[in-house]
């Protein structure tokens, strides 16, 4: 049953600059020899930004720090592959409201870890996830406004020591339950607005594809959630495009403006083409 | 203190790496190659036919050559097995030299009981004096998963000149069950477990002895990490409690403890760390701030604990909030 549009034709990236940073990154990491370099430092991390930034935005001008987008993740990764990351975007600071939020972990293999559209007026300011991070890394958050301007906010994230790698924990158990969702509703938590907070989970082991077999050097095949919308009613809320370092078990958090009472709708698209769809009724909170 | 004594002698074993590691086992007798890396590379023994190093309780590094976890050693009346191969090939070789002051039988069996950096490191050693190397099903998946990663991030962890000759070496002999290896005279019966540490866990139990080498489904002192399943672990400590076990030799911690005994300290943190982390999950709070307090209570109970617990807490959260 698809009874609500699906809007991943309203991207601001062309999906083709995103594939092409993807490469360019591939190649960079894992040169002729083989084998990735040490560990990234903050300069080292700039440098790859600097290299990648014209693939996926052109010579647009990008404003660093302006206010309008705000990131934050621990300063060490507890677990390299779940890493939160919290985006938040201030509407004050972008009167014309935000179109787009674009996620890059430069050291990863493939940077470029989702973009999200953010619904006209659907009320987002805050979007939290949980992400792969390979190495010591910046994560960026690119916000793209209505009106084409970008404003990028950074941290840097280093990369957890010791045994903890980027990579699916229980993957038995991952593949029995894909396609499993889950979404939690949370009322405001300030009586003075309207904005509610949605966590959305998808059971899915998230293999982003671009980890190499130490043995053969083949990639294992990628298998990840690359397009995801929640919307309330037909009307969208939030979609993601892109996924390839969202963690295992993809997870958003986001509050957002409730219009009426219709049902919260989720689609979700993986890599082998199969989609999962879910819809829960809106909890109203009784404002 | 054995620690320090430990430490110096594999530091002074590191200076010999101008000679290839790789080389000495081919090239020189097992006593000269024992010469050549100390011969304080101790294995205590536990119980007849059974020995065991003992790891430091620290994360690895250059300093301490890798060697944080408790290795072990069977002896037959044909066949030596050994149970982990260590956190460099400078430890791997030091246990092969070891191994030769005790026993003049071939080593056959090198068994992996998970996919750990400080467990696998050392294979190259075991495959180059021609060793099967035994694991869990899922042990060779698992190690395509991360082993690039792994030699990745330890290099600046250990450094260039102990990560050199490292290789991510899978098992051969896969364990779907159970298994039981013959090293004549006794049996060791290899058991392969539901995702708990890892979803790769192996464990070992001499019989004859009725010692069990449990791996890192029993940590004691140092604090458990989870990089499997927390409901798992919990779930199957009845099974592993109930392994007819007098000691057991844990993959971390010292060796060797009572068995069941030596349980009762994990599944106490587990629990408390289940709780916690439920607690915060019912309550709404987001991953990144229920990781800060979950578990803080049993901070004083273990070595690491700050090096482990939030993101043992990270992994909890995200596996709880499926309950």
């Amino acid at each position: 049953m698809q009874n609500h549009a699906y809007r991943s034709r309203q991207l601001g990236l062309p999906l083709a600059a995103v594939f092409a940073a993807i490469v360019l990154a591939v190649g960079t990491l894992f040169g002729s020899s083989g084998v990735a370099n040490a560990q990234q430092s903050t300069a080292s991390s700039n440098r790859i930004w600097q290299d990648l930034k014209g693939d996926v935005f052109g010579d647009r001008a990008i404003l660093v720090d302006s206010g309008v987008v705000r990131i934050e993740a621990p300063k060490r990764a507890q677990d390299a592959a779940i890493v939160p990351v919290d985006i938040y975007i201030d509407p004050a600071k972008a009167p014309d409201g935000i179109k787009s939020v674009t996620l890059i972990i430069d050291v990863n293999p493939a940077p470029v870890a989702a973009t999200f559209q953010i619904g006209k007026d659907a009320g987002v300011t805050h979007l939290s996830t949980r992400v792969r991070v390979d190495d010591y890394s910046y994560l960026r958050a690119i916000a793209e406004t209505q009106g084409g301007a970008l404003h990028m906010a950074q941290t840097f994230v280093k990369a957890s020591g010791g045994c903890s790698a980027p990579a699916v924990k229980n993957q038995d158990e991952a593949m029995a339950t894909m396609g499993q969702m889950k979404l939690r509703q949370f009322p405001p938590q300030e009586t003075m607005t309207k904005a509610q907070e949605l966590q959305l989970m998808i059971r899915h082991p998230n293999n982003s594809g671009l980890q190499r077999n130490p043995l053969t050097q083949y990639f294992i095949p990628a298998h990840f959630v690359q397009k995801l919308s929640v919307s309330q009613a037909d009307r969208l809320i939030l979609s993601m495009e892109g996924g390839i370092s969202i963690s295992e078990d993809p997870n958003f958090r986001f509050d957002f403006t409730a219009h009426g009472t219709g049902q919260i709708q989720v689609e979700a698209i993986d890599t082998d083409g199969k989609v999962f769809r879910h819809q829960w009724p809106l909890e109203v909170t009784g404002l | 203190m054995p620690i320090d004594r430990i430490r110096r002698k594999l530091v002074n074993g590191f200076a010999c790496t101008a000679v290839s590691a790789a080389m000495l086992p081919c090239c020189l007798g097992r006593a000269a190659v024992a010469a050549a890396y100390g011969l304080e590379f101790k294995l205590r023994k536990v119980a007849d036919g059974v020995f065991a190093f003992q790891g430091i309780d620290e994360l690895m590094s250059a300093a301490n050559q890798g060697a944080i976890s408790n290795l072990g050693v069977v002896v037959g009346t044909d066949a030596v097995a050994v149970i982990d191969s260590g956190g460099s090939l400078i430890e791997a070789n030091a246990l092969i030299a070891a191994i030769g002051k005790i026993s003049a039988k071939p080593v056959r069996y090198l068994i992996n009981t998970h996919m750990h950096p400080d467990h696998v490191f050392g294979n190259a050693a075991f495959r180059q004096i021609g060793a099967t190397i035994i694991g869990h099903h899922n042990l060779p998946r698992a190690l395509e998963a991360r082993g690039a990663f792994y030699l990745r991030n330890f290099r600046e962890q250990i450094g260039d000149a102990l990560i050199k000759g490292i290789e991510i070496i899978p098992p051969t002999m896969l364990v779907d069950d159970r298994l039981q290896l013959d090293l004549g005279g006794r049996v060791l019966e290899l058991q392969a477990w539901k995702a708990a540490h890892t979803d790769n866990d192996l464990t070992v139990f001499d019989s004859a002895t009725r010692t069990l080498f449990a791996g890192d489904l029993v940590f004691i002192g140092s604090l458990p990490t989870l990089d499997g399943s927390l409901l798992g672990w919990l779930r199957q400590m009845d099974a592993l409690a109930a392994i007819g076990a007098v000691r057991v030799v844990p993959g971390h911690g010292p060796v060797p403890a009572d068995w069941p005994a030596a349980l009762t300290a994990q599944r106490r943190y587990f629990e408390i760390l289940a709780r916690d982390v439920r607690k915060a999950i019912a309550d709404g709070m987001p991953l990144r701030e229920a990781v800060r307090t979950a578990g803080a209570s049993e901070r004083g109970n273990w070595h690491l604990f700050d090096d482990y617990n939030e993101r043992n807490a990270t992994a909890a959260f995200a596996e709880l909030e499926w309950e």
